[in-house]
Protein backbone atom coordinates (compact mmCIF):
# COMPACT_ATOMS: atom_id res chain seq x y z
CA UNK A 1 0.00 0.00 0.00
CA UNK A 2 2.73 2.62 -0.88
CA UNK A 3 -0.50 4.15 -2.89
CA UNK A 4 -1.23 6.68 -0.20
CA UNK A 5 -2.77 10.40 -1.51
CA UNK A 6 -0.08 13.02 0.16
CA UNK A 7 -2.67 15.77 0.16
CA UNK A 8 -0.49 19.04 -0.89
CA UNK A 9 -0.17 17.50 -4.61
CA UNK A 10 -3.21 15.95 -4.89
CA UNK A 11 -1.57 13.82 -8.52
CA UNK A 12 -5.18 12.21 -9.36
CA UNK A 13 -8.60 13.92 -8.15
CA UNK A 14 -9.68 10.38 -7.27
CA UNK A 15 -7.14 9.65 -5.04
CA UNK A 16 -7.31 13.45 -3.22
CA UNK A 17 -9.78 11.52 -0.83
CA UNK A 18 -8.46 9.61 2.58
CA UNK A 19 -8.67 5.88 3.33
CA UNK A 20 -7.58 4.11 0.16
CA UNK A 21 -4.98 2.07 2.08
CA UNK A 22 -7.24 1.22 5.23
CA UNK A 23 -10.45 0.28 3.19
CA UNK A 24 -8.70 -1.86 0.68
CA UNK A 25 -6.44 -3.49 3.52
CA UNK A 26 -9.94 -4.08 5.59
CA UNK A 27 -11.93 -5.40 2.41
CA UNK A 28 -9.22 -7.54 1.59
CA UNK A 29 -8.22 -8.97 4.97
CA UNK A 30 -12.11 -9.67 5.74
CA UNK A 31 -12.43 -11.28 2.00
CA UNK A 32 -9.38 -13.44 2.05
CA UNK A 33 -9.77 -15.06 5.84
CA UNK A 34 -13.98 -15.11 6.02
CA UNK A 35 -14.55 -15.99 1.90
CA UNK A 36 -11.40 -16.62 0.04
CA UNK A 37 -9.31 -19.05 2.28
CA UNK A 38 -11.96 -21.47 2.59
CA UNK A 39 -13.13 -21.34 -1.17
CA UNK A 40 -9.41 -22.42 -1.54
CA UNK A 41 -9.91 -25.34 0.86
CA UNK A 42 -12.75 -26.93 -1.29
CA UNK A 43 -10.89 -26.60 -4.69
CA UNK A 44 -7.56 -28.12 -3.57
CA UNK A 45 -9.64 -30.43 -2.27
CA UNK A 46 -11.45 -30.63 -6.08
CA UNK A 47 -7.74 -31.12 -7.20
CA UNK A 48 -6.31 -33.72 -4.54
CA UNK A 49 -9.04 -36.03 -5.86
CA UNK A 50 -8.32 -35.58 -9.17
CA UNK A 51 -10.77 -35.79 -12.52
CA UNK A 52 -10.81 -39.39 -13.23
CA UNK A 53 -12.31 -39.84 -9.27
CA UNK A 54 -14.13 -36.79 -9.28
CA UNK A 55 -16.59 -37.65 -12.27
CA UNK A 56 -16.89 -41.23 -10.64
CA UNK A 57 -18.63 -40.02 -7.47
CA UNK A 58 -20.39 -37.01 -8.87
CA UNK A 59 -21.78 -39.59 -11.37
CA UNK A 60 -22.45 -42.05 -8.76
CA UNK A 61 -26.33 -42.47 -9.10
CA UNK A 62 -27.29 -41.74 -5.79
CA UNK A 63 -25.17 -38.56 -6.14
CA UNK A 64 -26.98 -38.09 -9.87
CA UNK A 65 -30.46 -38.41 -8.33
CA UNK A 66 -29.73 -35.86 -5.94
CA UNK A 67 -28.30 -33.60 -8.77
CA UNK A 68 -31.18 -34.57 -10.64
CA UNK A 69 -33.88 -34.14 -8.20
CA UNK A 70 -32.32 -30.38 -7.04
CA UNK A 71 -31.68 -29.18 -10.56
CA UNK A 72 -35.47 -30.12 -11.50
CA UNK A 73 -37.48 -29.09 -8.62
CA UNK A 74 -35.49 -25.76 -8.86
CA UNK A 75 -36.57 -25.63 -12.27
CA UNK A 76 -39.97 -25.92 -11.25
CA UNK A 77 -40.00 -23.00 -8.35
CA UNK A 78 -38.46 -20.65 -10.67
CA UNK A 79 -40.59 -21.01 -13.54
CA UNK A 80 -43.53 -20.72 -10.95
CA UNK A 81 -41.87 -17.81 -9.29
CA UNK A 82 -41.48 -15.66 -12.50
CA UNK A 83 -44.85 -16.09 -13.49
CA UNK A 84 -45.95 -15.23 -9.36
CA UNK A 85 -43.31 -12.14 -9.99
CA UNK A 86 -44.19 -10.66 -12.84
CA UNK A 87 -47.96 -11.00 -11.78
CA UNK A 88 -46.68 -9.53 -8.35
CA UNK A 89 -44.80 -6.97 -9.85
CA UNK A 90 -47.48 -5.80 -12.13
CA UNK A 91 -50.40 -5.63 -10.05
CA UNK A 92 -48.41 -3.83 -7.39
CA UNK A 93 -46.95 -1.15 -9.61
CA UNK A 94 -49.72 -0.47 -12.25
CA UNK A 95 -52.76 -1.21 -10.13
CA UNK A 96 -54.35 1.40 -6.99
CA UNK A 97 -56.14 -0.69 -4.78
CA UNK A 98 -56.81 -0.97 -0.75
CA UNK A 99 -53.71 -3.47 0.55
CA UNK A 100 -51.73 -2.19 -1.66
CA UNK A 101 -48.89 -1.35 0.27
CA UNK A 102 -49.41 -3.94 2.90
CA UNK A 103 -49.49 -6.67 -0.19
CA UNK A 104 -45.81 -5.06 -1.01
CA UNK A 105 -44.59 -5.34 2.62
CA UNK A 106 -45.80 -9.13 2.90
CA UNK A 107 -43.56 -9.43 -0.06
CA UNK A 108 -40.41 -9.74 2.12
CA UNK A 109 -41.38 -11.95 4.36
CA UNK A 110 -39.87 -15.14 2.63
CA UNK A 111 -36.30 -13.52 3.52
CA UNK A 112 -36.95 -12.12 6.52
CA UNK A 113 -38.03 -15.51 7.82
CA UNK A 114 -35.21 -18.12 8.59
CA UNK A 115 -35.35 -20.98 6.28
CA UNK A 116 -35.94 -23.56 8.98
CA UNK A 117 -39.03 -21.26 10.24
CA UNK A 118 -40.23 -21.63 6.92
CA UNK A 119 -39.10 -25.69 6.60
CA UNK A 120 -40.85 -26.29 9.92
CA UNK A 121 -44.01 -24.25 8.95
CA UNK A 122 -44.91 -25.41 5.29
CA UNK A 123 -44.25 -29.42 6.22
CA UNK A 124 -46.79 -29.12 9.22
CA UNK A 125 -49.04 -26.88 7.08
CA UNK A 126 -48.94 -29.54 3.91
CA UNK A 127 -48.84 -32.75 6.12
CA UNK A 128 -51.64 -34.98 6.23
CA UNK A 129 -53.21 -33.42 9.51
CA UNK A 130 -52.32 -29.70 8.29
CA UNK A 131 -54.18 -27.03 6.84
CA UNK A 132 -53.46 -27.36 3.67
CA UNK A 133 -52.59 -31.67 3.12
CA UNK A 134 -55.99 -32.45 4.85
CA UNK A 135 -57.55 -30.85 1.50
CA UNK A 136 -54.98 -32.00 -0.86
CA UNK A 137 -53.97 -35.86 0.59
CA UNK A 138 -57.36 -36.69 0.27
CA UNK A 139 -57.22 -35.15 -3.59
CA UNK A 140 -54.35 -37.95 -4.49
CA UNK A 141 -52.03 -35.11 -4.31
CA UNK A 142 -49.72 -35.74 -1.44
CA UNK A 143 -47.00 -32.80 -0.81
CA UNK A 144 -45.00 -33.84 1.80
CA UNK A 145 -41.98 -36.70 0.91
CA UNK A 146 -42.24 -35.33 -2.55
CA UNK A 147 -40.19 -33.87 -5.18
CA UNK A 148 -43.94 -30.88 -4.74
CA UNK A 149 -42.86 -30.54 -1.24
CA UNK A 150 -39.24 -29.80 -2.17
CA UNK A 151 -40.08 -27.32 -4.93
CA UNK A 152 -42.39 -25.71 -2.52
CA UNK A 153 -39.86 -25.04 -0.10
CA UNK A 154 -37.49 -23.84 -2.56
CA UNK A 155 -39.89 -21.38 -4.14
CA UNK A 156 -41.18 -19.99 -1.08
CA UNK A 157 -38.02 -18.84 0.08
CA UNK A 158 -37.05 -17.41 -2.85
CA UNK A 159 -40.36 -15.69 -3.88
CA UNK A 160 -39.30 -12.12 -3.61
CA UNK A 161 -36.50 -12.28 -5.81
CA UNK A 162 -38.40 -11.97 -9.64
CA UNK A 163 -40.63 -9.47 -7.98
CA UNK A 164 -38.02 -6.88 -6.51
CA UNK A 165 -36.35 -6.82 -9.33
CA UNK A 166 -38.69 -6.50 -11.62
CA UNK A 167 -41.04 -3.84 -9.76
CA UNK A 168 -38.52 -1.03 -9.83
CA UNK A 169 -37.99 -1.34 -14.01
CA UNK A 170 -41.71 -1.74 -13.93
CA UNK A 171 -42.20 2.03 -12.52
CA UNK A 172 -39.56 3.81 -14.28
CA UNK A 173 -41.41 2.38 -17.55
CA UNK A 174 -43.57 5.22 -18.66
CA UNK A 175 -47.11 4.15 -19.74
CA UNK A 176 -47.64 6.11 -22.34
CA UNK A 177 -45.47 3.88 -24.24
CA UNK A 178 -48.50 1.32 -23.43
CA UNK A 179 -50.70 3.86 -24.01
CA UNK A 180 -49.75 4.19 -28.04
CA UNK A 181 -49.71 0.44 -28.74
CA UNK A 182 -53.25 0.23 -27.69
CA UNK A 183 -53.96 3.24 -29.95
CA UNK A 184 -52.50 2.00 -32.49
CA UNK A 185 -54.80 -1.09 -32.26
CA UNK A 186 -52.87 -3.79 -30.14
CA UNK A 187 -55.00 -5.71 -28.17
CA UNK A 188 -53.96 -5.84 -24.26
CA UNK A 189 -51.86 -9.14 -24.93
CA UNK A 190 -49.64 -7.96 -27.60
CA UNK A 191 -49.09 -4.52 -25.84
CA UNK A 192 -48.04 -6.34 -22.98
CA UNK A 193 -45.85 -8.95 -25.32
CA UNK A 194 -44.28 -6.00 -27.75
CA UNK A 195 -44.05 -3.25 -25.12
CA UNK A 196 -43.64 -4.16 -21.62
CA UNK A 197 -42.13 -7.62 -21.62
CA UNK A 198 -38.88 -6.24 -23.99
CA UNK A 199 -38.29 -3.45 -21.51
CA UNK A 200 -38.50 -5.54 -18.33
CA UNK A 201 -36.42 -8.39 -20.23
CA UNK A 202 -33.42 -7.52 -18.27
CA UNK A 203 -34.55 -7.54 -14.82
CA UNK A 204 -36.69 -10.62 -15.46
CA UNK A 205 -33.71 -12.56 -16.47
CA UNK A 206 -31.24 -11.12 -13.65
CA UNK A 207 -34.65 -12.14 -10.96
CA UNK A 208 -34.85 -15.69 -12.47
CA UNK A 209 -31.23 -16.32 -12.38
CA UNK A 210 -31.15 -15.18 -8.75
CA UNK A 211 -34.22 -17.23 -7.71
CA UNK A 212 -32.97 -20.48 -9.59
CA UNK A 213 -29.26 -20.00 -7.65
CA UNK A 214 -30.91 -19.47 -4.30
CA UNK A 215 -33.45 -22.59 -5.07
CA UNK A 216 -30.32 -24.57 -6.11
CA UNK A 217 -28.93 -23.94 -2.61
CA UNK A 218 -31.55 -23.91 -0.23
CA UNK A 219 -31.30 -26.39 2.49
CA UNK A 220 -33.12 -25.33 5.39
CA UNK A 221 -36.16 -24.89 4.69
CA UNK A 222 -36.41 -28.25 2.60
CA UNK A 223 -35.06 -30.90 4.53
CA UNK A 224 -38.25 -30.29 6.72
CA UNK A 225 -40.81 -31.04 3.87
CA UNK A 226 -38.70 -33.34 1.43
CA UNK A 227 -38.73 -36.59 4.27
CA UNK A 228 -34.94 -37.00 2.56
CA UNK A 229 -35.28 -40.81 0.94
CA UNK A 230 -32.45 -41.83 -0.90
CA UNK A 231 -32.58 -41.90 -4.99
CA UNK A 232 -36.10 -39.90 -4.15
CA UNK A 233 -36.31 -36.91 -2.02
CA UNK A 234 -32.88 -36.35 -1.21
CA UNK A 235 -31.36 -32.72 -2.28
CA UNK A 236 -27.69 -32.46 -3.36
CA UNK A 237 -26.67 -30.48 -0.24
CA UNK A 238 -28.38 -32.38 2.00
CA UNK A 239 -26.64 -35.62 0.56
CA UNK A 240 -23.47 -33.84 1.04
CA UNK A 241 -24.18 -33.14 4.45
CA UNK A 242 -24.43 -36.76 4.89
CA UNK A 243 -21.37 -37.50 3.43
CA UNK A 244 -19.57 -35.43 5.98
CA UNK A 245 -21.33 -37.12 8.58
CA UNK A 246 -19.95 -40.60 7.35
CA UNK A 247 -16.57 -38.83 7.17
CA UNK A 248 -16.73 -38.76 3.42
CA UNK A 249 -15.08 -35.42 2.84
CA UNK A 250 -14.45 -36.53 -0.70
CA UNK A 251 -18.01 -37.31 -1.71
CA UNK A 252 -19.34 -33.92 0.35
CA UNK A 253 -16.46 -31.98 -1.20
CA UNK A 254 -17.41 -33.32 -5.24
CA UNK A 255 -20.84 -32.40 -4.53
CA UNK A 256 -20.12 -29.29 -3.13
CA UNK A 257 -17.74 -28.55 -6.26
CA UNK A 258 -20.73 -29.38 -8.10
CA UNK A 259 -22.81 -26.56 -6.93
CA UNK A 260 -20.41 -24.13 -6.87
CA UNK A 261 -19.86 -24.73 -10.33
CA UNK A 262 -23.27 -24.45 -11.25
CA UNK A 263 -23.88 -21.37 -9.21
CA UNK A 264 -20.91 -19.73 -10.85
CA UNK A 265 -22.06 -20.46 -14.40
CA UNK A 266 -25.58 -18.93 -13.64
CA UNK A 267 -23.77 -16.05 -12.50
CA UNK A 268 -21.64 -15.71 -15.57
CA UNK A 269 -24.61 -16.85 -17.61
CA UNK A 270 -26.63 -13.87 -15.91
CA UNK A 271 -23.96 -11.57 -16.39
CA UNK A 272 -23.67 -12.24 -19.90
CA UNK A 273 -27.59 -12.00 -20.36
CA UNK A 274 -27.62 -8.50 -18.72
CA UNK A 275 -25.02 -6.82 -20.58
CA UNK A 276 -26.34 -8.50 -23.84
CA UNK A 277 -30.00 -7.04 -22.95
CA UNK A 278 -28.71 -3.50 -21.85
CA UNK A 279 -26.52 -3.55 -24.88
CA UNK A 280 -29.42 -4.24 -27.60
CA UNK A 281 -32.05 -1.51 -25.04
CA UNK A 282 -28.87 0.97 -25.95
CA UNK A 283 -29.08 0.61 -29.65
CA UNK A 284 -32.96 0.86 -29.98
CA UNK A 285 -34.19 4.61 -30.06
CA UNK B 1 -41.53 4.53 -6.03
CA UNK B 2 -44.53 6.98 -6.72
CA UNK B 3 -47.84 5.31 -4.93
CA UNK B 4 -49.93 8.29 -7.20
CA UNK B 5 -50.03 5.89 -10.09
CA UNK B 6 -53.28 5.99 -12.00
CA UNK B 7 -55.07 2.92 -13.28
CA UNK B 8 -57.51 4.70 -15.58
CA UNK B 9 -54.77 6.56 -17.55
CA UNK B 10 -53.75 3.23 -18.93
CA UNK B 11 -56.31 2.75 -21.12
CA UNK B 12 -59.70 4.82 -21.00
CA UNK B 13 -62.01 1.73 -22.69
CA UNK B 14 -60.22 -0.67 -21.34
CA UNK B 15 -62.53 -2.88 -18.76
CA UNK B 16 -62.07 -2.87 -15.38
CA UNK B 17 -62.08 -6.96 -15.77
CA UNK B 18 -58.55 -7.65 -16.33
CA UNK B 19 -57.34 -5.59 -13.23
CA UNK B 20 -59.34 -7.21 -10.59
CA UNK B 21 -58.70 -10.68 -11.75
CA UNK B 22 -54.93 -9.86 -11.86
CA UNK B 23 -55.42 -8.17 -8.38
CA UNK B 24 -57.71 -11.26 -7.34
CA UNK B 25 -54.98 -13.80 -8.05
CA UNK B 26 -52.03 -11.67 -6.79
CA UNK B 27 -53.79 -11.09 -3.31
CA UNK B 28 -54.68 -14.89 -3.35
CA UNK B 29 -52.18 -16.31 -4.20
CA UNK B 30 -50.21 -14.43 -1.55
CA UNK B 31 -52.52 -15.39 1.12
CA UNK B 32 -51.80 -18.66 0.26
CA UNK B 33 -48.41 -18.70 0.43
CA UNK B 34 -47.34 -16.13 2.38
CA UNK B 35 -50.01 -14.77 5.04
CA UNK B 36 -51.87 -18.59 6.05
CA UNK B 37 -48.50 -19.97 6.64
CA UNK B 38 -47.17 -16.85 9.11
CA UNK B 39 -50.60 -17.70 10.92
CA UNK B 40 -50.53 -21.09 11.37
CA UNK B 41 -46.85 -20.80 13.15
CA UNK B 42 -48.61 -18.73 16.26
CA UNK B 43 -51.74 -21.29 15.41
CA UNK B 44 -49.30 -23.98 16.24
CA UNK B 45 -47.32 -22.61 19.01
CA UNK B 46 -50.30 -21.64 21.43
CA UNK B 47 -52.06 -24.82 20.24
CA UNK B 48 -51.72 -25.87 23.66
CA UNK B 49 -51.89 -22.80 25.64
CA UNK B 50 -49.86 -20.60 26.96
CA UNK B 51 -48.82 -21.74 30.01
CA UNK B 52 -47.26 -24.69 27.56
CA UNK B 53 -45.89 -22.10 25.02
CA UNK B 54 -43.98 -20.54 28.14
CA UNK B 55 -42.62 -23.33 29.23
CA UNK B 56 -41.35 -24.47 25.47
CA UNK B 57 -39.49 -21.37 24.88
CA UNK B 58 -38.02 -21.42 28.96
CA UNK B 59 -36.94 -24.83 28.47
CA UNK B 60 -32.90 -24.59 29.00
CA UNK B 61 -32.22 -25.88 25.99
CA UNK B 62 -34.03 -23.65 24.04
CA UNK B 63 -33.05 -20.56 25.83
CA UNK B 64 -29.20 -21.63 25.51
CA UNK B 65 -29.86 -21.72 21.48
CA UNK B 66 -31.56 -18.06 22.31
CA UNK B 67 -28.50 -16.69 23.86
CA UNK B 68 -25.86 -18.41 21.61
CA UNK B 69 -27.70 -17.11 18.42
CA UNK B 70 -27.51 -13.78 20.30
CA UNK B 71 -23.89 -13.76 20.86
CA UNK B 72 -23.52 -14.83 16.80
CA UNK B 73 -25.48 -11.84 15.90
CA UNK B 74 -23.53 -9.10 18.68
CA UNK B 75 -20.34 -10.75 16.93
CA UNK B 76 -21.51 -10.94 13.51
CA UNK B 77 -23.00 -7.38 12.78
CA UNK B 78 -20.49 -5.22 13.98
CA UNK B 79 -17.84 -6.80 12.08
CA UNK B 80 -20.19 -6.93 8.90
CA UNK B 81 -20.76 -3.04 9.52
CA UNK B 82 -17.24 -2.31 9.57
CA UNK B 83 -16.20 -4.55 6.70
CA UNK B 84 -19.14 -2.94 4.20
CA UNK B 85 -18.76 0.58 5.13
CA UNK B 86 -14.75 0.01 3.94
CA UNK B 87 -15.63 -2.16 1.23
CA UNK B 88 -18.25 0.39 -0.25
CA UNK B 89 -15.87 3.53 0.66
CA UNK B 90 -13.35 1.21 -1.26
CA UNK B 91 -15.26 0.89 -4.51
CA UNK B 92 -17.19 4.14 -4.80
CA UNK B 93 -14.56 6.22 -4.07
CA UNK B 94 -11.70 5.19 -5.93
CA UNK B 95 -10.68 3.51 -9.35
CA UNK B 96 -8.05 1.25 -8.98
CA UNK B 97 -7.37 -2.35 -11.03
CA UNK B 98 -9.34 -5.12 -9.99
CA UNK B 99 -12.07 -2.79 -9.09
CA UNK B 100 -14.72 -4.99 -10.43
CA UNK B 101 -13.41 -7.91 -9.84
CA UNK B 102 -13.51 -7.42 -6.21
CA UNK B 103 -16.93 -6.58 -6.56
CA UNK B 104 -18.15 -9.45 -7.74
CA UNK B 105 -16.16 -11.43 -5.32
CA UNK B 106 -17.77 -9.22 -2.50
CA UNK B 107 -21.12 -10.39 -3.93
CA UNK B 108 -20.09 -13.89 -4.48
CA UNK B 109 -21.63 -15.38 -1.15
CA UNK B 110 -25.22 -14.72 -2.19
CA UNK B 111 -24.90 -17.11 -5.29
CA UNK B 112 -23.65 -19.48 -3.13
CA UNK B 113 -25.35 -22.17 -0.53
CA UNK B 114 -24.75 -22.08 2.59
CA UNK B 115 -23.76 -25.64 2.78
CA UNK B 116 -20.85 -24.81 0.82
CA UNK B 117 -19.68 -22.73 2.85
CA UNK B 118 -19.60 -24.77 5.43
CA UNK B 119 -17.97 -27.78 3.60
CA UNK B 120 -15.36 -25.03 2.85
CA UNK B 121 -14.76 -24.71 6.43
CA UNK B 122 -15.02 -27.97 7.55
CA UNK B 123 -11.94 -28.72 4.65
CA UNK B 124 -9.90 -25.43 6.00
CA UNK B 125 -10.16 -26.07 9.69
CA UNK B 126 -11.54 -29.93 10.14
CA UNK B 127 -9.64 -32.85 11.72
CA UNK B 128 -8.65 -33.58 8.15
CA UNK B 129 -8.75 -30.12 6.76
CA UNK B 130 -5.55 -27.54 5.46
CA UNK B 131 -5.29 -26.07 8.92
CA UNK B 132 -6.44 -28.86 11.32
CA UNK B 133 -2.86 -30.69 12.16
CA UNK B 134 -1.89 -26.87 13.38
CA UNK B 135 -4.82 -26.30 15.19
CA UNK B 136 -5.23 -29.67 17.17
CA UNK B 137 -1.30 -28.64 17.76
CA UNK B 138 -2.05 -25.23 19.47
CA UNK B 139 -4.96 -26.51 21.02
CA UNK B 140 -7.14 -23.86 19.27
CA UNK B 141 -11.03 -25.13 18.42
CA UNK B 142 -12.49 -23.38 15.68
CA UNK B 143 -15.14 -26.03 14.08
CA UNK B 144 -18.05 -27.45 16.35
CA UNK B 145 -17.60 -24.39 18.58
CA UNK B 146 -18.49 -20.52 18.56
CA UNK B 147 -15.62 -19.51 16.26
CA UNK B 148 -16.79 -21.81 13.34
CA UNK B 149 -20.52 -20.90 13.61
CA UNK B 150 -19.39 -16.90 13.99
CA UNK B 151 -16.88 -17.34 11.11
CA UNK B 152 -19.54 -18.96 8.81
CA UNK B 153 -22.05 -17.03 9.68
CA UNK B 154 -19.91 -14.06 8.52
CA UNK B 155 -19.28 -15.65 5.41
CA UNK B 156 -22.89 -16.49 4.92
CA UNK B 157 -24.07 -12.20 5.58
CA UNK B 158 -21.11 -10.32 4.65
CA UNK B 159 -22.58 -8.34 0.89
CA UNK B 160 -25.81 -6.96 3.50
CA UNK B 161 -24.49 -4.01 4.27
CA UNK B 162 -21.96 -3.42 1.23
CA UNK B 163 -24.89 -3.51 -0.65
CA UNK B 164 -27.29 -1.16 0.83
CA UNK B 165 -24.04 1.27 1.63
CA UNK B 166 -22.47 1.38 -1.94
CA UNK B 167 -25.49 2.79 -3.97
CA UNK B 168 -26.16 5.31 -2.00
CA UNK B 169 -22.40 6.55 -1.47
CA UNK B 170 -22.52 6.38 -5.49
CA UNK B 171 -25.39 8.36 -5.79
CA UNK B 172 -24.23 10.79 -3.65
CA UNK B 173 -20.76 11.71 -5.16
CA UNK B 174 -18.03 12.69 -2.77
CA UNK B 175 -18.39 17.28 -3.35
CA UNK B 176 -19.40 17.14 0.67
CA UNK B 177 -16.27 14.96 1.72
CA UNK B 178 -13.62 17.11 -0.70
CA UNK B 179 -15.22 20.36 0.53
CA UNK B 180 -15.24 19.40 4.27
CA UNK B 181 -11.27 17.66 3.52
CA UNK B 182 -10.44 21.37 1.79
CA UNK B 183 -12.15 23.20 4.96
CA UNK B 184 -8.88 21.37 6.89
CA UNK B 185 -11.26 18.12 8.49
CA UNK B 186 -8.93 15.31 8.92
CA UNK B 187 -10.20 11.87 7.06
CA UNK B 188 -11.60 10.73 10.37
CA UNK B 189 -13.72 13.72 10.85
CA UNK B 190 -14.99 13.95 7.29
CA UNK B 191 -16.10 10.20 7.87
CA UNK B 192 -18.00 10.85 11.43
CA UNK B 193 -19.48 14.28 10.73
CA UNK B 194 -20.12 13.94 6.91
CA UNK B 195 -19.65 10.27 5.33
CA UNK B 196 -21.87 8.23 8.51
CA UNK B 197 -25.26 11.20 8.46
CA UNK B 198 -25.65 10.54 4.71
CA UNK B 199 -25.82 6.93 4.72
CA UNK B 200 -26.71 6.71 8.52
CA UNK B 201 -30.14 5.04 7.14
CA UNK B 202 -28.66 2.54 4.64
CA UNK B 203 -26.41 1.55 7.20
CA UNK B 204 -29.34 0.94 10.00
CA UNK B 205 -30.97 -1.34 7.33
CA UNK B 206 -27.91 -3.31 6.16
CA UNK B 207 -27.55 -4.04 9.44
CA UNK B 208 -30.91 -5.40 10.12
CA UNK B 209 -30.98 -7.18 7.35
CA UNK B 210 -27.48 -8.61 8.65
CA UNK B 211 -28.56 -8.99 11.80
CA UNK B 212 -31.83 -10.94 10.58
CA UNK B 213 -30.02 -12.93 8.36
CA UNK B 214 -27.29 -13.98 11.43
CA UNK B 215 -30.15 -14.96 13.85
CA UNK B 216 -31.71 -17.47 10.99
CA UNK B 217 -28.84 -19.25 9.30
CA UNK B 218 -28.82 -22.66 8.96
CA UNK B 219 -27.32 -24.47 6.33
CA UNK B 220 -23.68 -23.40 7.39
CA UNK B 221 -24.36 -23.82 10.81
CA UNK B 222 -25.25 -27.09 10.49
CA UNK B 223 -22.36 -28.07 8.74
CA UNK B 224 -20.05 -26.01 11.41
CA UNK B 225 -21.91 -26.59 14.67
CA UNK B 226 -21.42 -30.00 15.26
CA UNK B 227 -25.30 -29.84 16.51
CA UNK B 228 -24.54 -30.48 20.10
CA UNK B 229 -27.71 -29.97 22.40
CA UNK B 230 -27.32 -26.97 25.00
CA UNK B 231 -24.04 -26.02 23.51
CA UNK B 232 -23.49 -25.66 19.83
CA UNK B 233 -27.11 -25.27 19.02
CA UNK B 234 -28.71 -22.18 17.37
CA UNK B 235 -32.02 -21.41 17.35
CA UNK B 236 -32.34 -22.85 14.45
CA UNK B 237 -30.93 -25.65 14.66
CA UNK B 238 -32.57 -25.98 17.96
CA UNK B 239 -36.33 -25.77 15.74
CA UNK B 240 -35.16 -28.64 13.80
CA UNK B 241 -33.82 -30.71 16.78
CA UNK B 242 -37.73 -30.65 18.73
CA UNK B 243 -38.70 -31.34 15.02
CA UNK B 244 -37.24 -34.56 15.22
CA UNK B 245 -37.82 -35.17 18.92
CA UNK B 246 -41.98 -35.09 17.48
CA UNK B 247 -41.89 -31.64 19.70
CA UNK B 248 -43.71 -30.10 17.04
CA UNK B 249 -45.50 -27.54 19.33
CA UNK B 250 -42.12 -26.90 21.31
CA UNK B 251 -40.41 -26.36 17.50
CA UNK B 252 -42.91 -23.69 16.67
CA UNK B 253 -42.67 -22.45 19.77
CA UNK B 254 -39.29 -21.46 19.13
CA UNK B 255 -40.24 -20.39 15.58
CA UNK B 256 -42.44 -18.04 16.91
CA UNK B 257 -40.19 -16.22 18.48
CA UNK B 258 -37.75 -15.79 14.92
CA UNK B 259 -40.92 -14.93 12.80
CA UNK B 260 -41.76 -12.29 15.57
CA UNK B 261 -38.07 -10.93 14.85
CA UNK B 262 -38.81 -11.45 11.02
CA UNK B 263 -41.97 -9.36 11.26
CA UNK B 264 -39.93 -6.66 13.47
CA UNK B 265 -37.62 -6.46 10.75
CA UNK B 266 -40.26 -5.85 7.85
CA UNK B 267 -41.87 -3.33 10.21
CA UNK B 268 -38.27 -1.75 10.74
CA UNK B 269 -38.31 -2.22 6.82
CA UNK B 270 -40.97 0.06 5.89
CA UNK B 271 -40.35 2.43 8.42
CA UNK B 272 -36.66 2.93 6.94
CA UNK B 273 -37.71 3.29 2.86
CA UNK B 274 -40.50 6.05 4.20
CA UNK B 275 -37.32 7.99 6.38
CA UNK B 276 -35.36 7.56 3.14
CA UNK B 277 -37.71 7.75 0.22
Amino acid sequence: MTTLPLPAWGVRPKRVLPGFGLTMGVTLAFLGIVVLLPTVALVLKGAEIGPARFWAIATAPRTFAALKLTLLAATMATIFNALYGLLMAWVLVRYDFPGRRLLDALVDIPFALPTAVAGLTLSALFSANGWYGAVLEPMGLPVVFTIWGVAIAMSFTSIPFVIRTVQPVLEDLDPQYEQAARTLGAGPFTCFVRVVLPAILPALVVGTTLSLARCLGEFGAIVFIAGNLPMKTEIASLLAVIRLEEYDYNGAAVIALVLLLIALALLAVSGLLQALATRHRGRAP
Amino acid sequence: MTPDQTPGALAPKESRLVPRLLIGAALALTAVFIVVPMIYIFHRALAEGWRLYAANILQPDTLHAVWLTAVVAVIVVPVNIAFGIAAAWLIARFSFPGRKALLVLIEIPFSISPIIAGICYLLLYGRQGLLGPWLIAHDIKILFALPGIVLVTMFVTSPFVMREVLPLMQAQGSEQEQAALTLGASGWQVFRRVTLPNIRWALLYGAVLCGARAIGEFGGVTVVSGNIRGQTNTLPLQIELLFHDLNVTGAFAAASTLTLIALVVLVLKVRLEGTRG
